[in-house]
């Protein structure tokens, strides 16, 4: 325990306060200054620096929102449709909670989308950032989990058909698939056992996950200190008498009051969609999810929320074609290796055995229609695909073998390959919300190539070109 | 990498043509606003209560609900009453749900947010409804003698018949591309009913006004509360933005 500390008689009140509870409380007053008053943050953060404290505002207020709509949601499936009505209607204000719910989801991905993307550009998960790289991962999966749960709900017709067919995608996994899937539902379909469960993960469990995830991410990074734009170490550089890097600056008050101009330009965008557009086109609120769920009445095209297209486009891209595409890639690799590289022969063997198997199973022998010579259905490759395609987030840290952190000092046309990424990105989404079309099938088998190849060509790519050196010291301007 | 997105771009622009001239049915109509006019509201809300409320229920909406389009509980209890006698309750439909589906072939949607679930990329609900509800034709292949512009097959008859009269559609056969395609040229009225063309599109109207204030009574105090955030939200950021300056002026 700290030494008790005494104050002098002639304190002021708040003074003696605050002594009172450092006496008994040590621990409040060392958080408050570890993590606000004297967490030195890099003094040069832009635009892009505002999207981590926004997911923070918008998680608490899908938390305080979520307490009140469950106190008038009903999750029976006879019931939970009208009850969502009932809110929306007779609820006093009860039409307001739900659209920040509704809206707070999709803007929670668009904020944590591009706090992801600030990552990348400023190299935010390079050594020694990789562990709050991780919980950030963790938080965005779990945080794809939470959307998924809540989003069946509402108990409409998209609600109910998109899980049905996100959950169905289990049943591809040989073996053990279609029983895991009706494990997962509860039932034969999705049904009021599936409502239930689903309503007991998205209020509790999962943002118990999410929070002490956004603790680990937060406490993770605030021991090895905030990256910036420059991709400069400010506890590398010059510091002052205490110790303190120069080149940061106490994140309260400085960037507290930063934030609350950030929170201030959010919030007129996010109210301004809550008032005047709370369906944002029927992409925020689907139209067919006015309609009650009905297991009879399949509609004519499920697609995900905005936020899921991009990896359901993925999904939907790999086809028995693209498999074998995806062979003849995987054979031109294993020779590149066998040409290129001074392995020894057992292990160019081992490759080419290893090799081989994936083959089989990727289903390349599969035109010559011998029994044994049947692979995996390309159905269960495109989940593989789809959740490979969140997972390789993971490995960013170690995929990128760049010099440099930042884009700032990386050569020119590094910075056309993340705009490429973004707009391959962009257009994924855009071909998962379209129903299926030969031309949209094929951009889409491109897109993924790209996706992928982005990424797992990363060691290769990211060392190549010109680099800028990097400065000693951030680069800052006085206000 | 220029060319690549340039390319993208292209191809985004071949699959968005390709999605557009997909759509081979009726451009919907659009449809007035109606959402600020009390009279026109209330009026709908009495073709709604007199002419949809026998088959189609609305659910989730209570009667007394109506107050907020300038009626009074006596007024709703007078003259809107029909398949309960208490204002409280919610529009259940006056059919038997058994029947109806032996009629119809299928039971009668719920009305309450039929404006919200049938907006689409030809517009919003309210234009659907707009159209659909002013292209009944007589068809005598139909089991019920009608047929619908934008619904074709549809299983509810012509319910409002009486005040737009019979009509059928006119077609005319042109060569496009190299192919013949009929083209929706206009109506033929075969009897007339008790309205003017002109009357009845103004009723039909108030009705698609009355289903799309129904399909979310809050909307118009929504956007009269979202005009005072947004004002409050605009000095608000200039404050913290003036705010924050003052903190990083010596920085």
């Amino acid at each position: 325990m700290a030494e008790f500390k005494e104050i002098s008689p002639n304190a002021t009140a708040t003074a003696k306060l605050v002594n009172w509870f450092d006496n008994r409380f040590p621990t409040a007053g060392a958080a408050y200054r570890d993590h606000m008053s004297e967490y030195y943050a890099p003094k040069n953060f832009n635009f892009w620096y505002f999207f981590g404290s926004l997911a923070m505002l918008v998680l608490v207020l899908q938390i305080v929102t979520g307490i009140f709509l469950t106190m008038h949601y009903k999750p029976d499936a006879a019931a939970a449709f009208g009850s969502v009505e009932y809110i929306m209607r007779d609820v006093p204000w009860g039409w307001l909670i739900r659209y920040m719910h509704s809206t707070g989801a999709s803007a929670f991905f668009v904020v944590v989308y591009l706090h992801m993307y600030r990552g990348l550009i400023y190299g935010s998960y390079r050594k020694p950032r990789e562990l709050v790289w991780l919980f950030g991962c963790a938080i965005f999966l779990v945080l794809m989990a939470e959307a998924f749960m809540g989003y069946l709900l509402p108990w409409g017709q998209m609600s109910y058909w998109g899980a049905q067919v996100i959950i169905n995608l289990f049943s591809a996994i040989p073996f053990i698939g279609p029983d895991l899937s009706e494990w997962i539902r509860g039932d034969y379909v999705v049904g009021d056992a599936t409502l239930n469960r689903f309503f007991a993960f998205h209020v509790i469990a999962v943002p118990l996950v999410l929070l002490g995830l956004v603790v680990a991410h937060i406490f993770a990074l605030h021991d090895v200190g905030s990256n910036n734009p420059d991709g400069v170490e400010i506890k590398a550089g010059p510091k002052d008498a205490n110790g303190k890097p120069l080149d940061g600056i106490p994140f309260h008050p400085y960037y507290t009051v930063h934030d609350i101009f950030g929170v201030a330009v959010f919030l007129m965008v996010f109210t301004a969609i809550i008032f005047f557009a709370p369906e944002l086109g029927g992409y925020f609120l689907e139209y067919n999810n006015f309609i009650p769920a009905d297991p009879l009445k399949t509609p004519l095209h499920i697609a995900p929320v905005w936020y899921f297209t991009p990896y359901y486009s993925m999904l939907r891209a790999i086809t028995t074609e693209m498999m074998y595409a995806l062979s003849l890639i995987l054979v031109l690799a294993v020779l590149f290796v066998i040409v290129k590289t001074r392995a020894s022969g057992a292990v160019k063997g081992l490759l080419v055995l290893v090799a081989v198997a994936f083959l089989w199973m990727f289903n390349a022998f599969g035109f010559t229609g011998v029994g044994l010579l049947q692979g995996i259905d390309a159905k269960f490759w495109g989940v593989v695909v789809m959740g490979a395609s969140v997972v390789i987030l993971f490995f960013l840290p170690w995929l990128d073998k760049s010099p440099v952190k930042s884009i700032r000092y990386r050569p020119g046309w590094h910075k056309w390959m993340l705009a490429v990424f973004i707009v391959d990105f962009f257009v994924l989404g855009y071909l998962g919300v379209q129903p299926p079309s030969p031309a949209g099938e094929r951009i889409s088998q491109l897109g993924t190539l790209f996706y992928f190849g982005f990424f797992l060509l990363m060691p290769w790519w990211s060392r190549l070109g010109e680099f800028k050196p990097v400065p000693e010291r951030i680069t800052f301007a006085a206000h | 990498m220029k060319k690549l997105i340039i390319t993208l771009i292209a191809a985004l622009g071949i699959v968005t043509g390709a999605h557009a001239a997909g759509a081979d049915t009726l451009a919907w109509d659009k449809a007035p606003n109606k959402l600020n006019d009390l009279p026109a509201l209330q009026n709908g809300a009495k073709l709604f209560v007199n002419y949809c409320l026998s088959c189609h229920s609305a659910a989730f909406m209570r009667f007394n609900r109506l107050r907020d389009i300038g009626l009074t509980e006596q007024q709703i209890k007078d003259n809107l009453l029909f398949s309960t006698d208490k204002v409280g309750e919610t529009m259940k439909a006056a059919i038997d749900p058994k029947q109806a589906k032996e009629w119809f072939g299928a039971n009668p949607p719920d009305l309450t947010l039929i404006a919200r679930s049938r907006s689409g990329h030809g517009g919003t609900g309210a234009d659907y409804l707009y159209t659909y509800l002013r292209t009944y034709y007589r068809d005598p292949a139909k089991a019920t003698g009608w047929n619908n512009m934008v619904f074709p097959n549809v299983g509810m008859p012509h319910v409002l018949w009486e005040l737009q009269g019979e009509r059928e559609p006119q077609f005319e056969t042109r060569q496009e591309n190299g192919h013949e395609v009929k083209v929706f040229k206009g109506w033929k009225q075969l009897s007339p009913g008790i309205m003017t063309p002109l009357q009845y599109d103004a009723a039909v109207g108030d009705l698609v006004g009355y289903l799309q204030w129904m399909a979310e009574p809050a909307q118009n105090s929504r956007v009269r509360v979202g005009v005072w955030v947004l004002l409050f939200l605009g000095v608000f950021t200039i404050f913290t933005w003036r705010l924050n300056a003052a903190f990083w002026k010596n920085i």
